[in-house]
């Protein structure tokens, strides 16, 4: 889960507006630009079909070589050295340049949450986190480029840490990513023996050290705060912010979570320069991604592809259309299973970035896109959404562990029909009374699919009960 | 061990101050106050002063279950939401920091809301037992239900899939649970490992399913372990012994003052129908804060068993037998105007200053100046280490030793003897910066602390200076030496004393006000005896073989049948018949704590007062009303009548006496190492402490040996000892 989980921290407004850097300084395109760059204006229309030489994970499928040889084949670790020695600012300038927006699914601005971490050391360490906690239901992009690409994700870590002068870079990796966690082991020892991180990283003259630590596959373990204290060997619950973990986080000291995806694009946006990555999607959404989709289409995928493209496009393009046609389509989940559902008619028009899916009442989140087809019985699909949330909320805070399993009794219910029209109203009010109640996201995240199924399918919910009323009546 | 580190690096850091302080005392020189608008009113509040603290300060209260001033933030209950003008949600009101220019808004619409939510997602898995349920009337949940929840229940799966059941864990006798009705607030939790100390307490399952407990069947295992009971805000965890006594709502309640430990902690007693029903601990910030110890809180039934309710003379086939006041009376006056000025007294650990100054004044006027305490303090020739009350006290006061930064304990257990001095001192190792050493047996103290040794040759090498501590304790900003009780009273405590005072006394504490000299003194009667002017020690009388012997509680078998004269009469006023009552020739009845009002000194030399609880059982009567009787009787008729009366006598004698509550400050301590030092005697030997490990804790007193549940504990341990994950 890396994710969803954390979108509570939904960006303010007045961030937002921070995030659209005041365009004055001419730029240059070219790898280790050496003047600081910020975007062009928006004169884009038309956005996906990414080209192959503008992809950053060139191993994605895992045709090649992923050890060290095969990845400085394909171009990571290429003068790594100099990124370094441009020192902290022109990272975090690239970085913001870029638009990165963080890849966990909350969606807040990198360079910005980079920099927090940016004040004057009071003695204690610095540390970034990386969080390949994944978890949500339908994500499977973390994966990917932890077996196929894992050098491209130690880099990125080199390089986040140098931006937040990080002492080292915990991996926190899920517990049944067993052979993701043997590759990534592996890629972190040959980076140490060719000595490109450990002493003297790259011989820049900056140490820094990459551990990896396995969860035990607790879903609640990739909300920051949940993770860092199971990190630190404590049952994953997450803690009241503030403070935040750039105050303290992991043994106490500032510390920086970040998606896997998040740090492994790093390197390739230092090289080519924010404002490539930046050309890429709408503005404010800017970037490739990692788009996972899986569910009722011909070709379930894993794809890089550009930003703010359109669901309708990214499905046909990429994943041979919906089982059956465009027509047999009943809903999709587009953003990782805490997203609501949205029905075809939306589908059409949905734009694949952060804010063309807030505009559809859904979210980006982990842009792992779950197909369903009219075979579906969706009642009973947001039913097993629920009876996942039920068992991995953590228990801490009310709302979230008596509201989630409230809504789960009455979820498995509505499967059946075995339920009054009324109750559909009082799960909605549910729903709102744990969203943005509990301590952490996952209250919000168990909310919105039922939010989404009855803004949606009510008419299915009823039509439901009505069968079940009227099953019993002959029954008796 | 927890020992918030968090803090700690803070607090080394001090320009950061501001960034996590959720407590005031991280704050460095006084930083400038916020203004914020509780409900538009507005308040000035130090930076990282929370909401529901400042909500406090203009008087509106937030409804909470999880907070709790003494815990950790834990901000799980969600029932402190409150709006905050411009912030889209509802913020924990326990948890967060105000910001400047913030408006709260404590009784809007979404804060209603967001209660009230809380409140039916609370109340839907909380079974309906009420009826049932020992917490009723006072139960923090039925109350805020009545004020923030909803009129009506909406949980229709109620006839569906019903509510969650928790199977109830068996965590000793003293504590009953009933975890179905647990709404995991976790302040049990937190108390077990913050201000306990036993890790004993914890969560296990997820969700729904989670479950408070101690994961393997176990005790839960502490001294003070009591106090989660009224930390519970359902009735979850609920008094053992007390269980389906009585309603909140039947109960008459008086405050009054523990005499099991010599702190004095305040309590409330909770009586009906003349019958003692449960003691609960009262508030008071220098003493107990809001604690109790295990013993204060559940000996009370030892109050109604094993008593002495009718006086008593011995046969002459040995027989005791019950008689009427009068013909006690009588029988021990005449017995007294036999022995001429050969009487003698022995005061125990129950006594309080009334009778302790009746009885005196009392043999004074027979002619005897032998009275003595049964517990022993170093003094001989005249010269004694009594003459000064700050030889014999906790000079730095309870509630100062949070804030020592370097403690020697000497020859003492304090969580036992004292378990509130603990957790005090626990409380500064925890969020202070303060560091303990023990010298005597091993022992566990609930937190890390260096152990220097068990011979008492190691206080002679630490006031040379040889050893390394000694370096310390000199550097230290705020030492404290306390030493126990029991370890002045061996043979070699005068070397104890000296030797120790004066070395506390070359001290150089940053502030001269600063007292380092401290004595922990074990049981309640013995600070006002001596102010009062009893020799500690039973030595004295021994050694004049007294005709007749008047044992004030004395059960600690100082005096026994071998060394008193065979024809001495022995007369037994108290309210246990324990140990001293088989020697006794004439049994007068006293009243227990709870049944009279007098006057206790606690260890610091605060004097405080018990009330009337319930009338002392069958004959017993009031102490000093009994030697006030029996003086009438002799001949010699004490010139008091009434409480007042003989409360102006304990004011000529020594006013701090009657100056209730009041910490009288003590000085002279450099002549008091002049008296204490005069003779110097080797030291011998090991240290020892009487209370080791829990099981001894239990049954110290006559109290607690007569109480039922005491020993279930006693029970419950040794029966646990066997297992393999009890200890």
């Amino acid at each position: 889960m890396a994710l969803a989980i954390k979108r509570i921290s939904s960006i303010p407004k007045q961030q937002l507006a921070a995030l659209s850097v005041p365009l004055t300084k001419k730029y240059q395109i070219r790898g280790n630009a050496t003047q600081v760059s910020a975007p062009p204006p928006q004169t884009k229309t038309k956005f996906g079909n990414l080209s192959d030489q503008d992809r950053i994970f060139t191993n994605l499928y895992g045709r090649h070589d992923w050890r060290l040889k095969g990845a400085l084949k394909r171009g990571d670790w290429y003068k790594t050295k100099e990124i370094l020695e441009k020192g902290v600012d022109w990272i975090l300038n690239e970085m913001k340049a870029s638009g990165l927006r963080g890849r966990g699914g909350a969606g807040f601005p990198t360079g910005m949450k980079w920099s927090f971490m940016n004040k004057p050391s009071d003695g204690r360490p610095k540390y970034l986190v990386v969080n390949a906690d994944e978890g949500e239901p339908g994500t499977c992009k973390d994966r990917e480029i932890m077996r196929h690409d894992p050098h491209k994700l130690i880099e990125g870590c080199l390089i986040a840490g140098r931006a937040m002068g990080a002492r080292a870079a915990y991996i926190y990796i899920r517990g049944e990513f067993y052979n993701e966690a043997s590759n990534m082991q592996i890629a972190i020892a040959e980076a140490y023996q060719a000595g490109l991180i450990g002493k003297n990283a790259c011989n820049s003259g900056y140490d820094f050290d990459v551990f990896m630590h396995r969860g035990a596959g607790a879903y609640i373990c990739g909300e920051e705060t949940a993770l860092i204290e199971s990190l630190e060997g404590k049952q994953g619950k997450p803690r009241l912010k503030p403070p935040f973990p750039a105050d303290v986080g992991v043994f106490g000291c500032p510390t920086t979570v970040s998606n896997v995806e998040t740090v492994a694009v790093a390197p390739t946006i230092c090289r080519r320069g924010g404002v490539w990555f930046a050309s890429f999607g709408r503005t404010r959404n800017s970037g490739t991604k990692l788009f996972n989709i899986s569910g009722h289409v011909n070709n379930p995928c894993t794809v890089e592809e550009e930003m703010s493209i359109p669901l309708k496009e990214l499905i046909e393009r990429h994943c041979g259309g919906v089982r059956g046609g465009w027509d047999n389509l009943l809903g999709i989940i587009p953003g990782g299973s805490s997203t609501p559902i949205i029905p075809k008619d939306v589908c059409s028009e949905a734009i694949m970035d952060f804010d063309g899916l807030v505009a559809c009442q859904t979210s980006l989140g982990t842009a792992a896109i779950i197909v369903m087809d009219k075979s579906t019985d969706v009642i009973k699909a947001i039913a097993r959404l629920i009876a996942f949330y039920k068992h991995e909320s953590c228990g801490q805070c009310t709302p979230c562990r008596e509201g989630v399993s409230w809504m789960n009794k009455v979820m498995t219910r509505f499967v059946t029909g075995n339920a009054r029209p009324e109750e559909i109203d009082m799960l909605w009010e549910v729903s709102k009374q744990i969203e943005g109640h509990s301590i952490c996201a996952l209250g919000d995240g168990a909310a919105w699919p039922v939010q989404g199924l009855i803004r949606h399918f009510r008419p299915e919910i009823e039509n439901r009960m009505k069968e079940f009323k009227k099953r019993e009546a002959l029954e008796n | 061990m927890l020992r918030v580190p968090l803090t700690r690096a803070v607090l080394a850091q001090s320009q950061r101050a501001g960034v996590l302080a959720t407590s005031k005392r991280m704050q460095s020189k006084a930083p400038e106050k916020v203004e914020v608008f509780i409900d538009d009113q507005p308040v000035m509040v130090l930076p990282g002063t929370t909401v529901l603290q400042a909500a406090a300060q203009v008087g509106i209260e937030i409804p909470r279950f999880c907070y709790h001033e003494r815990l950790a933030v834990a901000g799980n209950c969600r029932m402190c939401l409150v709006e905050v003008e411009k912030s889209p949600k509802p913020v924990a009101a326990c948890a967060m920091p105000v910001m400047k220019g913030w408006r709260i808004k404590t009784n809007s619409e979404m804060t209603r809301r967001a209660r009230e939510g809380v409140m039916e997602f609370l109340l839907a898995n909380h079974p309906l037992d009420c009826p049932i349920c020992d917490q009723g009337g006072e139960c923090d949940l039925q109350d805020q239900a009545m004020s923030f929840g909803s009129d009506r229940s909406r949980f229709t799966d109620i006839d569906h899939a019903g509510k969650r059941a928790v199977e109830d864990k068996d965590i000793g006798p003293l504590i009953k649970t009933t975890m179905t009705r647990c709404i995991h607030c976790t302040r049990c939790i937190r108390f077990a490992s913050e201000v306990a100390g036993v890790d004993d307490l914890g969560t296990t399952g997820r969700g729904n399913d989670m479950q408070v407990g101690t994961y393997v069947e176990k005790l839960f295992l502490s001294e003070i372990s009591g106090n989660v009971i009224d930390l519970c805000p359902v009735g979850a965890l609920t008094n053992k012994p007390y269980s389906f006594v009585a309603r909140p709502w039947e109960i008459r309640r008086i405050d009054s003052i523990d005499v099991l430990d010599a702190l004095g902690s305040n309590i409330t007693v909770n009586t009906r129908t003349g019958e003692v029903l449960r003691i609960l601990p009262r508030e008071n910030e220098d003493i107990n804060e809001e604690w109790l110890s295990d013993k204060s809180r559940f000996a009370c039934d030892g109050l109604k068993r094993q008593r002495l309710i009718t006086p008593m003379l011995r046969k002459p086939d040995g027989e005791l037998e019950a008689v009427e006041w009068e013909t006690a009376l009588i029988g021990v006056a005449q017995a007294v105007k036999n022995a001429g000025s050969k009487v003698a007294a022995v005061a125990g650990s129950f006594v309080d200053a009334e009778q302790l100054v009746a009885v005196k004044d009392l043999l004074n006027r027979l002619g005897s100046e032998l009275l003595c305490t049964e517990q022993k303090f170093p003094t001989s020739d005249g010269l004694s280490g009594i003459d000064f009350r700050s030889n014999y006290l906790l000079n730095s006061s309870i509630a100062a030793c949070e804030d020592a930064d370097l403690v020697l304990l000497v020859g003492t257990n304090p969580r036992y003897e004292a378990p509130l001095l603990n957790t005090r001192l626990r409380k500064g190792y925890v969020h202070k910066e303060l560091d303990v050493a023990v010298i005597g047996p091993q022992i566990d103290l609930s937190y890390r602390h260096e152990h220097l040794g068990s011979n008492a040759s190691i206080i002679q090498d630490i006031v040379s200076g040889k050893h390394p501590f000694a370096k310390r304790l000199k550097s230290a900003k705020r030492p404290l030496i306390i030493v126990g009780a029991n370890a002045l009273s061996r043979n070699d405590g005068k070397a104890f004393l000296s030797s120790l005072h004066s070395f506390a006394n070359q001290l150089k504490p940053e502030n001269s006000d600063w007292k380092v000299w401290n004595v922990l003194q074990t049981n309640a009667s013995q600070v006002a005896a001596l102010d009062i002017g009893y020799k500690p020690g039973v030595d004295e009388v021994i050694a004049a073989g007294p005709k007749v012997l008047f044992l004030l509680g004395a059960d600690n078998e100082a005096i026994n049948k071998d060394n008193i004269p065979k024809d001495c009469f022995v007369v037994y006023l108290g309210h246990h018949g324990d140990n001293g009552a088989p020697l006794s020739h004439a049994i007068l009845p006293g009243a227990a704590y709870t049944e009279k009002q007098a006057t206790y000194v606690n260890t610091e030399g605060r004097a405080q007062q018990t009330l009337i609880a319930i009338t002392p059982p069958g004959m017993a009567r009031e102490d000093w009303k009994i030697i006030r009787a029996l003086s009438e009787v002799i001949g010699t008729s004490l010139p008091y009548d009434n409480l007042d009366e003989i409360r102006d006598r304990l004011e000529d004698i020594a006013p701090h006496l009657v100056r209730y509550g009041r910490l009288e400050e003590n000085n002279f301590f450099a002549q008091a190492e002049q008296l204490a030092k005069s003779q110097s005697v080797a030291f011998q030997g090991e240290i020892d402490v009487k209370q080791k490990s829990l099981a001894d804790f239990y049954m110290t007193d006559s109290i607690t040996r007569a109480s039922p549940t005491m020993a279930k504990c006693v029970q419950a341990i040794k029966k646990g000892q066997g297992r393999a994950y009890t200890y």
